[in-house]
C-alpha cells in the first residue's frame, strides 16, 4: 500500500467539509428519534438499529481506518457458500451478526 | 476532459443522458449484462438484451460520438437455476462474434449461494475457452467480503491471469486484497451504496492509482451517468493534478480494455504522457 496522501492540510479539510458532514451527522441522530417515535416493535431489536448503534463507537476511537472496520462489522464473515439464494436483495448488515 | 466510463447500463438510460455523457467529455463506455430488476422468464428474453447490446445501443451511443462496448454473461441474480443459467450461457458464444463485444462480465455472485457459484465456475471456464478477459460483480452490502474471496478463489483455481480480470464494486474492506492479489479494481460511484465520489478519491489516496477505475454503474436504481466527472471534480477540488483524473479515468481504462482485441482508442483521443 503507497504512503496514504491528501494534498489538502488538516484545516483546509475541515473547512472544505465540515458543514456537509455535521448535516450528516444530525439525520443520523434525527434517524434514531425517528425510529423511536415510530409505533410497533421495539426499534432495538432491529438488527439493523443494533448494528448500527455498534459502529457509531467507531467514529470517536482513534483508530483509523473507520470505513474499513465499519464495513467489516457490517459483513457476514462466514467462508462457505449457503446452500440457496431464497432472496436477491440485501438489508446492509449481516442478519445473523452479533451486534 | 476526455474520459470512459467503463460500467454503466445504458439500456435503463435515456438518450438525454447520452447527450450529457457527451457534452461532459465520455468518449467510450462499457455496459456489462446485469440484471434488469426483473428476473427474466425465458432464455429468448436474454438473446433479445444481447441483441440489444450489441446491436442498438452501440447506435444510440454512435449518434452522440461514443463508442460503445459490451460485456456478455448471465448475472448472478437470475443464476439460482442452474438449468435456465446454462440456456442463457449456451446464446452467448455466437454474440461475442459482434465487433463491439469486449468479453464476459459482469459474472460474480450475489447472495454467494452453492448455485451462484457453480454458474460463476461455468462462465469463468467459458471465458478461459474463448480466451476472455472476466469483468466481475461483487455482492452488495453485507455480502460484499465473503462474495469477493469466494470469487477471487474461483479465479484462482481456474488459473485465470488475474490482470485480465476487473474485479468491481470495491469499497475499503475489499479493494486492498482485490490489488494485493493482482486484479484489476473498479470503484462504482452510488448516492447510498458502494462509494461516494469522496471516499473514491480517499481510496485512491490510500492504494494508488495502478489498476483501478471509477464507474458510474448508471442503471434503473439511483445512479448518476455523470458521477465519473463529479468524482474528477472532487480531486480537483482537493488539488489533485488533473493528470490523475486522466490516469484513473482514460489511461487506466485503456490500458485495461486494450488487453481485448475488440476494443479501440476512441477516434481523437490522445493517451496522457
Amino acid at each position: 500500500m503507497p504512503n496514504p496522501t491528501c494534498p489538502l492540510d488538516a484545516g483546509q479539510a475541515v473547512d472544505l467539509y465540515f458543514m456537509e458532514h455535521r448535516a450528516k451527522l444530525l439525520d443520523i441522530a434525527a434517524f434514531l428519534d425517528r425510529v423511536e417515535r415510530s409505533s410497533g416493535e421495539a426499534a432495538g431489536d432491529d438488527v439493523r438499529i443494533r448494528a448500527l448503534k455498534k459502529a457509531v463507537p467507531l467514529l470517536i476511537d482513534g483508530e483509523g481506518q473507520r470505513v474499513r472496520r465499519m464495513l467489516e462489522l457490517f459483513s457476514d464473515h462466514t467462508s462457505e457458500p449457503i446452500p440457496a439464494a431464497h432472496s436477491q436483495g440485501a438489508i446492509g448488515v449481516d442478519p445473523q451478526g452479533s451486534y | 476532459m476526455a474520459y470512459i466510463d467503463p460500467h454503466i447500463h445504458m439500456v435503463s438510460r435515456t438518450t438525454d443522458d447520452y447527450r450529457r455523457m457527451a457534452e461532459a467529455g465520455c468518449v467510450a463506455i462499457t455496459e456489462p449484462a446485469f440484471w434488469a430488476g426483473f428476473d427474466r422468464s425465458s432464455p429468448a428474453g436474454f438473446a433479445d438484451y444481447f441483441r440489444q447490446l450489441t446491436q442498438v445501443e452501440p447506435r444510440r451511443a454512435a449518434a452522440y460520438g461514443i463508442d460503445h462496448y459490451c460485456w456478455l454473461c448471465i448475472n448472478p441474480k437470475e443464476a439460482e437455476d442452474p438449468v435456465f443459467a446454462r440456456e442463457v450461457i449456451a446464446l452467448v458464444p455466437e454474440f461475442l462474434k459482434a465487433e463491439n463485444v469486449l468479453c464476459i462480465g459482469e459474472i460474480g455472485l450475489n447472495k454467494n449461494s452453492k448455485n451462484e457459484l457453480v454458474i460463476l465456475e461455468e462462465q469463468i471456464e467459458l471465458a478461459k475457452r474463448h480466451n476472455q478477459m472476466i469483468l466481475v460483480h461483487t455482492p452488495h452490502l453485507e455480502d460484499k467480503l465473503k462474495g469477493t474471496r469466494l470469487t477471487m478463489d474461483a479465479l484462482a483455481n481456474a488459473g485465470i491471469d488475474p490482470g485480465r480480470v476487473l474485479i468491481d464494486h470495491v469499497e475499503e474492506h475489499t479493494v486492498a486484497e482485490v490489488l494485493d492479489r493482482g486484479f484489476w479494481a473498479g470503484m462504482t460511484l452510488y448516492p447510498d451504496s458502494k462509494c461516494t465520489p469522496q471516499r473514491a478519491v480517499d481510496i485512491i489516496e490510500c492504494y494508488g492509482n495502478e489498476r483501478i477505475w471509477i464507474n458510474s454503474a448508471g442503471d434503473w436504481g439511483p445512479s448518476d451517468p455523470l458521477s465519473v466527472p463529479k468524482c474528477h471534480r472532487e480531486m480537483r477540488r482537493r488539488g489533485h493534478e488533473r493528470s490523475l483524473a486522466e490516469k484513473i479515468s482514460l489511461a487506466n481504462p485503456v490500458a485495461f480494455l486494450s488487453q481485448s482485441p475488440a476494443f479501440k482508442l476512441p477516434s481523437g483521443v490522445r493517451l496522457p504522457a
